[in-house]
């Protein structure tokens, strides 16, 4: 028997509250599926629980806001002897939703009431009611195809293309409190600013490969799968720190442990204010098409309020992008306890020298941002340097 | 489709983009990235939500026509004309 506990989302985090549960005492879990829902500073978060089994007795009521490590729920673990059986538990396998831009993990089993969600009755996934609470559709109006009849995101994304235009005016509930996000970011920046050793270089690199490269790319697609040059940076940064560890781990208690997997956290915007990094798992791993996909649903549940909690605790390094407006470099600060952050400007068109002779070529200057306790600017050097080579030949990334 | 109607499916999709603007008071004019603060992401999900919305596929070098609320109208109700024809 293990307990879950309430997750520590980040160094500044000392408490939560428990606001939903996606599962009932006797429901079946595995690694990864999302059984609660944390509002903390940085909004409402899904909480992933680690381990396969079974939910023997939830702990802590609804609205209670607890310490970070207090047991919120009992988990027999698969292969435990088990108690006598409670009632029949729906063995529905938790499915990837099949044409969702990213998988979406369903719930094996949904709390029947849960405030702020319209649409009673229907089984569906969080993903997808969310989704049709942001688009103000009825899931009473959805047919459903996952398990059991339930509605999984795409058939959300479905319902939305079929919806006729004109429907009713509605306004995004926005789940996040910015002046508590300011102040989680205030937190860890001031704590970024004393204990690490910045240093700070730049590169300039002719981004006229990549352009080109997305806009052939781009032509034959329909707007659902285009790219943008974001996926390309991203993928660029998870490849290139594959080959120099030292920019992708932890400094923790007085020493940088190097990392292997490659866990890229996406600074994003939010509007009105407000900025978080939530990670792309295993970007290193990830093809373009996939990266995008995982950017475009990053962007859209974290402007909505709502992400996971290994997404925002769990960010090797990370990538910031001023994408095409702005200015033409950022020098941005280390989130604790990563070691490094890459920086991209806006691109722009200057003159150039190709071959001995000048001409115009888009322009992007990447930075860097490193902690001196875990590496120094000769290393980074290199890395920028072979994040800028990458840019160079797309197609292979 | 009616001028009104297609504003009206632009009006909508603007305002899930940037849902605390106050698009009543948009210059048709204005360049919709400064004037709504959207970037690449947001524009390519607005270009999306057309397609989804109005079966238009807008090519990425057709993007400038969009660049304001005027201007995508206008496209959009030749697109939409072009067919129909």
């Amino acid at each position: 028997m293990v307990d879950f506990r309430m997750p520590s989302l980040g160094a500044d985090m000392e408490a939560g509250t428990l606001v939903e549960w996606l599962v009932k005492p006797g429901a079946e879990v595995k690694r990864g599926d999302v059984i609660a829902v944390v509002e903390t500073q940085k909004g409402a978060i899904e909480i992933e629980v680690f381990e396969t089994g079974r939910v023997e007795e939830i702990l802590v009521p609804l609205d209670a806001k607890v310490p970070v490590g207090t047991p919120l729920a009992r988990i027999r673990v698969a292969g435990e002897a088990a108690v006598p059986p409670p009632a029949p538990v729906p063995t529905a396998a938790p499915t990837p939703a099949p044409a969702a831009p990213a998988p979406v993990i369903m719930a094996p089993q949904i709390a029947p009431t849960s405030p702020a969600i319209p649409s009673r009755g229907r089984r569906a996934s969080p993903a997808a009611r969310r989704l049709a609470q942001e688009r103000g559709l009825d899931l009473s109006a959805i047919a459903g195809s996952g398990p059991e009849g339930a509605i999984v995101y795409a058939d959300v994304e479905r319902g939305a293309a079929k919806r006729p235009p004109g429907g009713a005016e509605k306004k995004r509930a926005v789940g996040l409190d910015l002046d508590a996000m300011r102040a989680a970011i205030a937190a860890a920046m001031a704590r970024s600013k004393r204990e690490i050793p910045h240093y700070y270089l730049e590169h300039q690199v002719d981004v006229g490969a990549c352009e080109s490269w997305l806009a052939q790319t781009n032509a034959d697609r329909p707007p659902d799968n285009r790219l943008l040059f974001g996926a390309l940076a991203l993928k660029a940064v998870a490849t290139a720190v594959r080959r120099f560890p030292a920019f992708n781990g932890f400094y923790r208690e007085g020493k940088y442990e190097p990392v292997p997997d490659v866990h890229v956290g996406v600074a994003i915007a939010i509007r009105g204010g407000g900025l978080a990094a939530p990670a792309v798992h295993d970007a290193d791993k990830l093809s373009v098409d996939e990266l995008m996909a995982k950017l475009r649903d990053l962007v859209q549940r974290m402007r909505g309020g709502r992400i996971r909690s290994s997404e925002i605790a769990d960010a090797t390094v990370t990538v910031s992008s001023l994408g095409e407006r702005g200015v033409e470099a950022l020098y941005g600060v280390i989130y604790p306890p990563q070691v490094a952050l890459v920086g991209f400007g806006k691109p722009v068109q200057r003159p150039w020298v190709i071959d001995g002779a000048i001409g115009p070529r888009p322009i992007v200057t990447i930075t860097l941002a490193g902690d001196h306790r875990a590496s120094d600017g000769h290393a980074g050097a290199l890395f920028l340097a072979e994040i800028g080579k990458l840019l160079q030949e797309p197609d292979k990334l | 489709m009616t001028m009104a109607e297609i504003e009206g499916v632009l009006r909508e999709e603007l305002s899930n983009i940037a849902p605390e603007m106050d698009l009543a008071a948009l210059d048709p004019a204005a360049d919709l990235r400064e004037a709504l603060d959207i970037d690449s992401m947001d524009f390519l999900n607005f270009v999306t939500a057309i397609h989804h919305r109005l079966g238009v596929e807008v090519p990425e070098l057709d993007y400038p026509k969009l660049l304001t609320f005027a201007g995508a109208t206008r496209y959009l109700e030749a697109k939409l004309g072009q067919r129909k024809g």
